[in-house]
């Protein structure tokens, strides 16, 4: 499994609500909501923090899961989030660009 | 780790921001100045003292905070602020979802291109007819309909949302056809209000501008405006427990109006002060404001003349057009009249209105030359 980062796309708009994310894609103002975990790795999701360092650090130890199993349905998520484009995803670092935002 | 939700989730996210006492949506007016001078509009377009861009970064960062996720960006004409776009940006780093509402007449390629690179969810733009003549002299802005359908042209070519606005009056009640055509024509969506509001100070004159009864129930009927006509002019059934106990409208429960001044009113059209964010933070007004706590205490039953109204389910009532007759639990007359066009059944405050006059005609009886002498010593 190659190494994966992931960074928010600063084209949706985000806000939290009771420990969740509404996020609103830029694309197509669709509307999502992410659960708690994926909350989770929407607010780390730096781009430059690997996805496994996230879930080792961030998920494990907040929802007591196997790392391995954890780190399959991370990309899982990651994935579908970036088929949406919430989420950026690459095999090297992502820079961040000068307009990106941080959510609340 | 399944974690996207996405079916009825507006629903879903204001029920329990509503739970939580969250501001989700909320309207910022950064200007009453305008380059149009609409003969309907309810604003005073003078200046008085408007925030300066850093109080608005900073009222922006503290709605963030608060859970704003909805801000509508309006006026006035928001082009005319010359830091429109700082703001904006702004706005669009704290990540909220951004609607903006404009005339459109400053508006050409240029701008249209850096609203699509900044993400925009829509921008709403008033169009009162398809016809030059009707539209200009409602804005009194003469070239205002083409420079707005240019506007529109550039924003469809950038890939915008777009939403053409129209209020229906006495002097566009034939053009609303023809302004749908036009926005099918530009593949944009179309709204039609048929509510001409008092001024925010309380001048009702421009209330003379409203559509009459027979007008308003024509649109009613309209099928290509309603869908289902029978359906939509039917009385809807009485109502639960559960709707009387319902809160009446979205204002002051997860939605607010902040103006151009900083003061923070429960709705654009419900002129209760409850605060001022360049005093106050914005959360603090929003959570412990008196006014703002009062409005938030009204259930449906709680109103004066609506709960034994036949309309009660289905009624557009407007709390603040409530206010601005006088009393915030009150009915509003407007949609009383909205209610009468639609279905031809009188709401329970025009019954009442009838049997006030009707007891006036008795006071009338008093012979007219008793009167004259009374009112001349008034003079």
């Amino acid at each position: 499994m190659s190494m994966l980062y992931v960074a928010r796309n600063p084209r949706v708009a985000a806000r939290g609500l009771d420990g969740e994310m509404m996020i609103m894609s830029g694309r197509d103002s669709t509307l999502f909501t992410l659960n708690k975990t994926a909350t989770i790795l929407w607010q780390n999701a730096d781009g430059t923090t690997p996805l496994s360092e996230i879930v080792e650090r961030r998920i494990c130890s907040e929802f007591e899961v196997e790392p391995a199993e954890a780190l399959q349905d991370a990309e899982t998520l990651a994935r579908e989030l970036a088929s949406h484009e919430i989420l950026q995803i690459s095999e090297h670092p992502i820079p961040r660009p000068a307009s990106a935002g941080e959510s609340h | 780790m399944s974690g996207l939700h996405q079916d009825g989730l507006l629903q879903q996210m204001t029920a329990k921001a509503l739970r939580l006492n969250v501001p989700l949506n909320v309207q910022l007016d950064l200007t009453y100045r305008c380059n149009e001078k609409c003969v309907h509009c309810y604003l005073d377009h003078h200046d008085h003292g408007e925030m300066t861009t850093a109080e608005i970064k900073h009222l922006l960062s503290e709605m963030a905070e608060a859970g704003v996720f909805i801000l509508t960006l309006s006026g006035g004409e928001i082009f005319l602020r010359k830091d429109f776009f700082e703001i904006l940006e702004h706005a669009r780093r704290l990540m909220f979802c951004v609607k903006l509402k404009t005339n459109a007449v400053l508006i050409r390629e240029s701008e249209a291109a850096k609203l699509r690179d900044l993400d925009i969810e829509s921008i709403q733009i008033s169009i009162y007819s398809h016809r030059p003549e009707v539209h200009d002299a409602i804005t009194l802005l003469p070239g205002s309909l083409k420079r707005s359908v240019d506007a529109i042209r550039f924003l469809k070519s950038q890939g915008l949302r777009v939403i053409m606005a129209n209020v229906l009056m006495t002097a566009n009640m034939g053009d609303y056809p023809g302004v749908r055509a036009l926005a099918e024509e530009l593949g944009v969506e179309c709204t039609l209000d048929p509510t001409v509001t008092p001024m925010m100070d309380g001048d009702r004159s421009i209330l003379k501008l409203n559509v009459d009864r027979d007008s308003l129930r024509q649109v009613f009927r309209d099928e290509s405006m309603v869908g289902d006509a029978e359906e939509f002019c039917a009385i809807a059934a009485a109502p639960g427990e559960d709707e009387l106990d319902a809160t009446p409208c979205s204002a002051g429960h997860t939605a607010c109006y902040v103006s151009p001044y900083g003061d923070l009113f429960p709705c654009v059209q419900f002129p209760l002060p409850t605060g001022n964010v360049r005093r106050e933070r914005f959360v603090d007004i929003w959570r412990h404001s008196s006014a703002m706590n009062e409005v938030r205490s009204i259930r449906i039953k709680d109103l004066t003349t609506c709960p034994s109204c036949p309309h009660v389910s289905s009624c557009t009532r407007c709390p603040g057009l409530a206010y601005m007759e006088g009393n915030m639990r009150g009915p509003s007359s407007q949609d009383c009249e909205k209610s009468f066009a639609r279905t031809g059944v009188p709401s329970a405050n025009m019954l009442a209105k009838a049997r006030r006059a009707a007891n006036l005609v008795q006071i009338r009886a008093v012979p007219a030359r008793a009167a004259v002498p009374q009112a001349g010593a008034m003079a």
